[in-house]
């Protein structure tokens, strides 16, 4: 037996410990265990009375039993009489068993909870650590209810030792994660800011991941930490290696505190005191220059503490993301630490500068270790590695280097780990839709996906290809080419049978000239695929097929005999028998007319966000793809097929959907046979989120909002005063906007869905409806945190006179949202008259006994209840010219602010909800539109003409923007809105 | 940070924290879920993986792996540092530690882990002050220490 038993040896647990080792079986260990726990039950049974250290041993063996993975259900008893002896290592034996095996609903605890109070009074500093050494290991509620007070008193007070803080620190951080209610805010928070200042830098160490996470919860109450975290950072930066004796690391000026510090600063934004801030970005800078020095030690331990502080400091300047200098440094550093032959290192890179990525200061110098990083998806041997580099080409991925990254993805993804193919193949469909410049690339793109990785293309992603194909008719020609010539290969994959079915089936008419792809060529070669198919394929071939009877009549008999084959019309699965029957039918019965209303082209799908995007966050969980991500797209002018929306909204922005759309395989509104409108809705269908929209729009969600009668008052009959509703008179003083609203409210001028607003605590998801003057809002308001937040409100004010010119109501939120739910509020506009100001939305409520109060700028624009206006060339100069009294035109000349993008800018005039109207401008880089301002009291009439100047001479690119309407008031609004979106 | 765990290279567990509300099931199923997939990296693969929604940062010192799980915005470099000087703390205690030494003391690899990591937050770094604190529990208990029966010491009961 090795003598390795230091201190007091219990030699019995010593020889047991021995003997489990010594067993040859699993089957002999626990024979050899079972006649041990029989023994130390007898003992604890036993007539004769235990002395402490017999005691001790036997509790100490039931944990080792414990801890070997077997069930130990009796001890605990004993091990709370240890917590009371005076003697040492009695009492840490009975606390060790305690934090590993009593489990918070124990009927022990109140017994437990009496020792603790005992030792955490008696002051004896080891007995206090042990104590709350447990309390800090078992976390209840129980405890925190008995000791949430007496901790924090123990903490400030003056007299308390040093290793005791320490502990208390730490123990009321573990509480008030697992019950924040419990432990509350009082005139120990500031003196808790103040242990910053703390001599003892284990005190510090300490007490700042309280700091940090307190800071989290309750930025306010805690900002002071600010400026005393920078001093502290500041002093520990500049020392010398020696100064800090035992809390230099390896030459490393204490690592831990550093890196904890940096952390707590990324609670905040940057300092607004100059002087504070100019010593933060000095030590920002000396910790950037130390990474450039030469080791102080050849020591991993050395290096890894210093890049510790150095990766957690780049954090922190990714996270202000306002230095460009700063940024532009770090994005360099990491360039070095790319191709290090640390794996570690390599690693970290990858991974940091993803988010410098998206800094719009250093999305190009990211952009510049292209090739190091399409290296390493090539050559990294660790598959995690190779991971980062395939995200970090994700995050890198502009216009500019779009075709270039989704080739190096696409042939990265034929020998990709099974482990990560899923998700590239959404990143590849994401990046082809986003940068897609020419339509026939993204059509290109996604067939090759199907070719290469077959298997792991989801359904949202051929969804979506059929999506834009039919709404895009100038690639209609070519995907019918390419889906056609794709389909030829001996060996296709499914997916790759059902767009080239729906495709053809829609645009097969558009290649059929060509005699190699006739019409019956291109039904055999459909056809020769059928037999291979599963079921909901097959039925979307059978739909197909009808369709080219109404393409094709020449391909009627052909399609009639396989329709009224047995293998169909008798064919046991009943969805197909129901489809071939009510498909022979219609076309021998129906009129040739009438086949061709019936089958007619699918109408456009209403521009909607990609529910890919939503798709990969889902796989990737929270955090994975950054709202900054997204804007980042939008920024590169991605917007033209909608950028995408948080993932936690989709699915509630899809239930809230009235109308529920129609299983996957009746992509042709066919399901149900004609008429196709019959499409029967069907819960849980995976087409949801896709196409909750398609096609249907008319069914949704705003029926309900259109006015019965000409009076539109009666839908918002409860009006103000109703106690459901929030009359903006019950609020006495109108609360403050956070400063960003303005600019919260500008993202959403041109685009109706999105987030509005998120912040570490809470998401706010908006979606909205408008139709004539009328308009509903959906709030999804998600709890980002593991606590639920209670007593939520929100109240929707109107501010001055915009109290007569919208009318709002708004329906009552649930007060409690759990922590990760969701919870959703609906808003009915209406708008009066033309207005300027937007509705302010408060919300508040309680988050682990803070209170949470913050308003936001409701989007609500006079643009949302415009009406295109389609007209020609010269009814538009004349009613220019009519509109010419000097009060109906506001202009304004700006410089751009986002890349000129002619796509861009056209998807962002017509998310404005005017009528964009082409060749109407003799310059044709200009834009004009027209549209009617609905609103309860009159009709306004707006015109407008944007002129880009790509090349003005000062070198800047510049706008003019002019806008006449029939009221002044509306033409000064439009303007002022619409210059801040270019 | 969420739990710590050292394992042998046979995948036997030898010491486990946990930092947040587990079930016993829970518990045991996570351990096999990282023992298993620690266990299956290559030697020269970097040291963090993602796992579930939490970092996975290990380490193998000898015949024996350490291994933390920290939330996602933790820094990893720093985590690898937390395991080295928690070995460097058993080593000063132990004198040049070994596994053995860690299953017949495995409360004592408990209270240093304790002193050094508290509520999965570093309460002292300095090796020093953590030896210290350890030091003086030992102390007290040698001035506990009572005379033993003979078959207590020759290890009988």
């Amino acid at each position: 037996m090795p003598a390795v038993s230091k201190g007091d040896g219990m030699r019995g647990l010593a020889v047991f410990i021995s003997d489990i080792r010594n067993c040859k079986s699993k089957e002999a260990e626990i024979k050899r265990i079972n006649k041990e726990l029989a023994n130390i039950r007898s003992k604890f049974k036993g007539d004769k009375a235990l002395d402490g250290y017999s005691k001790k041993k036997y509790v100490c063996k039931l944990l080792f039993i414990f801890l070997l993975g077997h069930d130990i259900d009796f001890g605990h008893m004993e091990a709370v009489n240890l917590l009371s002896s005076n003697k040492y290592t009695e009492k840490q034996i009975g606390y060790l068993f305690i934090s590993v095996l009593v489990n918070s609903n124990s009927e022990l605890i109140r017994l437990i909870n009496n020792a603790i109070k005992n030792d955490l009074s008696s002051r004896n500093p080891t007995f206090m650590c042990l104590a709350l050494h447990c309390i800090a290991n078992v976390g209840s509620r129980e405890m925190a209810e008995a000791f949430a007070g007496e901790i924090p008193r123990i903490l400030v007070a003056g007299d308390t030792m040093d290793s005791v803080k320490q502990s208390a620190a730490l123990c009321l951080l573990r509480l008030y994660k697992t019950s924040p209610d419990l432990v509350l805010m009082g005139e120990w928070t500031s003196r808790v800011v103040h242990l910053l200042n703390d001599q003892h830098m284990g005190v510090v160490t300490a007490a700042i991941s309280l700091i940090t996470c307190l800071s989290q919860k309750n930025p306010d109450e805690f900002k002071t930490c600010v400026s005393l975290a920078v001093s502290r950072l500041s002093r520990i930066v500049s020392s010398a290696s020696t100064d800090l004796q035992d809390y230099t690391y390896y030459f490393v000026p204490a690592p831990w505190l550093s890196c904890k510090l940096l952390r707590l600063l990324q609670c905040y934004p940057p300092p607004e005191d100059g002087a504070v801030k100019g010593r933060l970005v000095e030590c920002l800078e000396t910790i950037l220059n130390k990474a450039q020095e030469p080791p102080k030690s050849k020591k991993v331990q050395h290096s890894n503490a210093k890049n510790a502080i150095l990766f957690e400091a780049i954090s922190l300047i990714i996270h202000y993301d306002s230095e460009p200098n700063l940024l532009v440094r770090a994005c360099n550093q990491l360039g070095q630490f790319l191709q290090h032959r640390e794996t570690n290192l390599r690693y970290l890179a990858l991974e940091s500068m993803c988010t410098l990525a998206s800094s719009e200061f250093s999305h190009e110098a990211v952009k510049t270790h292209i090739e190091t990083v399409i290296n390493a998806l090539k050559t990294e041997r660790d598959v995690s590695v190779r991971q980062r580099a395939a995200d970090l080409l994700y995050a890198m991925c502009d216009r500019s280097n779009a075709k270039q990254i989704v080739a190096e993805m696409l042939s990265y993804l034929e020998t990709a780990d099974y482990s990560i193919r899923e998700e590239m193949v959404l990143k590849v469909a994401i990046l082809a839709e986003k940068y897609a410049v020419d339509y026939s690339w993204y059509v290109d793109t996604i067939l090759n996906l199907i070719r290469i990785a077959g298997d792991y293309v989801s359904e949202e992603v051929w969804y979506r290809v059929i999506q834009i194909v039919i709404n895009r008719d100038d690639v209609q020609g070519y995907a019918a080419k390419t889906v056609f010539e794709a389909l030829q290969a001996p060996a296709c994959h499914e997916n790759m049978v059902k767009v080239g079915g729906y495709i053809l089936g829609e645009f097969g008419n558009l290649i059929a000239g060509d005699p190699r792809s006739s019409p019956l060529v291109q039904f055999n070669l459909l056809h020769s695929k059928f037999h291979l198919c599963s079921v909901p394929t097959r039925a979307l071939l059978l739909s197909a097929y009808i369709k080219f009877i109404n393409l094709f009549p020449e391909t009627k008999s052909t399609i009639q005999e396989v329709l009224r084959s047995d293998s169909q019309i008798r064919n046991s699965d009943v969805e197909l028998q129901q489809r071939a029957v009510e498909y022979l039918k219609l076309s021998s019965i129906a009129s040739t007319d009438v086949l061709a209303t019936v089958l007619e082209e699918m109408p456009p799908f209403p521009e909607r966000e990609s529910s890919i995007l939503a798709k990969l966050k889902k796989k990737k969980g929270p955090g994975a793809v950054s709202v900054n991500e997204l804007e980042e797209g939008k920024r590169e002018g991605g917007e033209l097929n909608g950028g995408g929306e948080r993932g936690g909204d989709s699915s509630a922005i899809a239930a809230s959907n009235a109308s529920t759309p129609s299983p996957s395989a009746d992509l042709l509104g066919l399901r149900a046979g004609p008429p196709v409108t019959a499409a029967a809705p069907s819960a849980g269908s995976l087409l949801v989120d896709v196409f909750s929209e398609a096609g249907i729009n008319d069914d949704g969600f705003l029926r309900d909002l259109e006015p019965t009668t000409e009076s539109s008052d009666s839908l918002l009959a409860e009006g103000p005063g109703d106690s459901d509703s929030a009359p903006p008179s019950v609020v006495s003083e109108d609360p403050t906007p956070l400063p960003e609203s303005d600019e919260l409210l500008n993202k959403f001028v041109c685009k109706n869905n999105g987030v509005l607003f998120e912040n570490q605590l809470l998401q706010i998801g908006i979606k909205s409806e408008y139709r004539q003057n009328l308009g509903r809002i959906y709030l999804f308001y998600g709890n980002k945190t593991s606590v639920q937040f209670v007593t939520f409100t929100t109240t929707v004010t109107c501010p001055g006179e915009l109290q007569s010119q919208l009318n709002v109501q708004s329906k009552p939120v649930e007060p409690l949202i759990e922590g990760g739910a969701q919870v959703q509020q609906v808003i009915n506009i209406e708008c009066l008259t033309d207005f300027s100001d937007a509705p302010l939305l408060n919300i508040k409520f309680r988050y682990g006994g803070a209170l949470q109060n913050l308003t936001l700028k409701l989007p609500v624009t006079i643009n949302k209840f415009f009406q295109p206006t389609e007209m020609a060339s010269h009814d538009f100069f004349q009613r220019w010219k009519q509109l010419s009294q000097p009060q109906q035109e506001a202009q304004k000349i700006f410089k751009a602010s986002h890349a000129m993008d002619t796509e861009v800018l056209k998807a962002k005039l017509l998310g404005l909800g005017m009528a964009l109207l082409e060749n109407v401008d003799p310059n044709p880089e200009n834009f004009v539109c027209a549209g009617v301002i609905q609103s309860k009291a009159q009709q306004v009439g707006s015109l407008l003409r944007l002129e880009p100047n790509a090349q003005a001479q000062s070198g800047e690119q510049m706008y003019r923007l002019t806008v006449r309407s029939s009221k002044d008031t509306v033409s000064k609004r439009l303007c002022e809105l619409l210059a801040e979106q270019f | 940070m969420q739990f710590m765990l050292l394992f042998s290279r046979q995948g036997k567990l030898r010491l486990q924290k946990w930092y947040a509300p587990l079930s016993d099931t829970q518990k045991k199923k996570i351990s096999r879920e990282v023992i298993q997939m620690v266990l299956a990296r290559k030697p020269k693969m970097c040291s963090f993986l993602e796992w579930r929604d939490l970092k996975i940062v290990y380490k193998r010192y000898a015949s024996l792996y350490f291994c933390c799980a920290v939330e996602d915005q933790e820094n990893e470099l720093i985590t690898l540092e937390v395991i080295h000087r928690y070995v460097e703390l058993l080593d000063k205690y132990f004198g040049s530690v070994c596994e053995l030494d860690i299953i017949f003391n495995f409360e004592k690899a408990y209270y240093i882990l304790d002193e050094f990591i508290l509520g999965g937050e570093a309460q002292e770094t300095s090796k020093k002050n953590v030896l210290k604190a350890i030091e003086q529990a030992d102390m007290l208990q040698e001035e506990a220490e009572t005379p033993r029966s003979v078959l207590e010491e020759i290890g009988l009961t």
